[in-house]
């Protein structure tokens, strides 16, 4: 599968994340390498085999519904880039 | 430098009162300042705190040692003993990083249940260590803050993604550290920096508290000196924890019950159909002695086949990947970590993340993405999960026929600094040895087992049934008294 420019800004763009021209060409190119090399997993009968999203099957894990204290506000806000000392601060939003 | 002490000689001495829990954090505060500053191994030391707490200990020594005259117990809990963590696992109003700017100055609020667990045993915390960021790397290269050396030779890298604690380990600065392990990320640096590197079976210790990075593969383990001391490490860490509803429902066992010494009657599996591109045949000629050993004290050595192995490397790097990219969405610069401004909301988080997070991690987050895409996600990520249900088959046949499994933890030995950093895709594929046990849950442990001709330590990687640690432990303890050397010292910090 090779992974062209335009492919890698849309995919940054999906993941959040800008990139420089520079890191685009670079990416394209590791991208593609890395997704030819997964290509191999199409070679394998896969038919009716069924995917694994967790080693082991844990089903229906609860706890006691105890309540208990959670943080408090102020320790929370403590690791926020921005607050007013109730909230934590954004950009807009909503335009308008 | 002398041969560093191990966990259990720092009990023995203590529980015979020769010495107190403040003169092995002295001790270890010492080594950490002499040799810390060539080998780059943490990226925190809290001394004066450790003091303190180790003060406070040597005040409860006599009371302890009582305890054990009680119970006839020569060591119980992990009683002053100075240990380090990898700083991906959260402590409490202590700065941890994961190695990456974009939580360069997160405290966090609340500490992982392995931190508090090792507290209960009254371990004595030093400071936290190195690693790629957020554990996505197999050379500590890919830290934001730091290099790490290998003490085996400075021009060398450690491993990683858990360098730091292998080479504090290894270096003797702390007897052990835990680190985790996603795709080999304990058990490769532990066989680059000649130490015991031990990852546990999925869920036999909690995550909770450990900054995730793919949350299905995602284990704590120790590394440590000996194969003894990873079991008793283990035995304080792990347990079922209400806090992570990924922890298995397990009795807490005592994992030195069957380190005798004694391999007869077991079965180790070996795999011929495995293999590695660049493998070097001093790593092979080691492991093929090592299994020799084993077979010469008793054990039975039977061929199984992992047919599918040769598709882990392709399934992990798109699961691991997949798994990361949901697991980081969380850094967006509006709760904690680093904020980059930007005129929108979309515009502060595309910043935030450009600008907070290295290569790797983008390149991994970038992979997730596209694996998990609409129009892909059949394709990729589907695929790769269908292949991890055939790799868990292979080993659920392999384990009818044995006890363990015999294979090297890595290709080769520690390889030099950007030696391997022009090619991303060339680098995972050295993971080939370790991916499988991530993929299938599966424990697994490296031994030394020899130095290159280069000098550098070579690993035997032993792997086990799910949650049979016990058998493991044992095959892997035995080896090491059998093994006929000692691991001479790190020899780059001579001279």
């Amino acid at each position: 599968m090779k992974i062209s420019e335009d492919v890698v800004r849309h995919v940054a763009r999906l993941a959040r994340l800008a990139v420089c021209d520079e890191e685009v060409h670079g990416l394209a190119s590791q991208l593609s390498d890395i997704l030819e090399y997964a290509e191999q997993l199409q070679q394998v009968d896969l038919t009716g085999v069924a995917p694994t999203s967790h080693p082991f099957p844990l089903k229906n894990v609860l706890r006691t519904d105890v309540p208990r204290p959670g943080l408090p506000r102020e320790v929370l806000l403590a690791n926020a880039p921005d607050d007013d000392g109730e909230q934590i601060r954004v950009p807009a939003v909503l335009e308008g | 430098m002398g041969k560093p002490y191990t966990v259990k000689q720092m009990l023995v001495s203590m529980a015979s009162g020769d010495t107190q829990p403040s003169d092995w954090t002295q001790h270890s505060l010492g080594i950490i300042e002499n040799t810390d500053d060539k080998i780059g191994a943490f990226l925190q030391v809290n001394g004066e705190q450790a003091l303190q707490r180790a003060h406070q200990l040597d005040d409860q020594a006599a009371h302890w040692r009582a305890s054990l005259s009680t119970t006839g117990a020569t060591t119980q809990g992990l009683f002053g003993i100075p240990y380090a963590l990898k700083d991906n696992m959260c402590t409490k109003g202590m700065g941890t990083t994961a190695a990456s700017q974009i939580l360069a100055n997160y405290i966090p609020p609340y500490s992982a249940t392995v931190a508090e667990k090792l507290t209960q045993a009254n371990g004595v915390m030093l400071g936290k260590t190195n690693l790629d960021e957020f554990a996505m790397g197999s050379s500590t290269e890919h830290s934001a803050f730091q290099k790490t050396h290998n003490p085996y030779n400075l021009n060398r890298v450690p491993g990683g993604s858990s360098g730091g604690s292998a080479a504090a380990v290894a270096a003797g600065m702390v007897p052990f550290a835990l680190g985790s392990d996603t795709g080999g990320s304990i058990r490769q640096p532990a066989a680059f920096c000649g130490v015991v590197g031990l990852k546990p079976t999925y869920g036999r210790v909690s995550r909770f508290g450990l900054i995730a990075f793919a949350s299905s593969l995602d284990q704590i383990g120790p590394l440590t000196q000996t194969v003894e001391d990873a079991a008793l490490v283990l035995q304080y860490i792990s347990g079922p924890d209400p806090l992570d509803s990924t922890s298995a429902p397990t009795v807490t066992e005592d994992f030195t019950r069957l380190l005798t010494g004694e391999v007869k009657g077991l079965r180790i599996g070996i795999v011929r159909d495995i293999s590695a591109v660049g493998m070097d045949p001093q790593v092979m000629t080691a492991v093929d002695k090592a299994v020799a050993v084993l077979a010469g004290a008793g054990a039975q050595v039977v061929d199984v086949a992992l047919p599918h192995s040769a598709y882990a490397v392709a399934s992990y790097y798109l699961v691991a990947p997949a798994e990361a990219s949901s697991n980081l969405a969380r850094y967006d610069g509006v709760r904690y970590g680093r904020r980059v401004e930007g005129e929108t909301l979309l515009d502060m988080y595309e910043r935030t993340r450009s600008e907070g997070f290295g290569m790797e991690v983008k390149r991994r987050i970038m992979i997730g993405t596209y694996a998990l895409s609409s129009g892909y996600y059949d394709a990729y990520y589907k695929r790769a999960q269908q292949m991890r249900t055939l790799i868990r088959q292979d080993f659920d046949e392999a384990f009818q026929k044995c006890d363990v499994i015999a294979m090297p933890t890595t290709p080769s030995p520690a390889f030099a600094f950007e030696e391997k950093s022009a090619n991303p895709l060339q680098l995972y594929l050295d993971d080939i040895f370790t991916v499988p046990a991530n993929l299938a849950g599966l424990p697994g442990i490296n031994v030394p087992c020899g130095m290159s001709n280069e000098g550098l330590p070579m690993g035997l990687q032993l792997l086990g049934k799910a949650f049979d640690e016990s058998t493991l432990l044992q095959v892997a303890h035995g080896y090491e008294q059998l093994r006929g050397f000692t691991m001479p010292s790190p020899h780059g910090l001579e001279g």
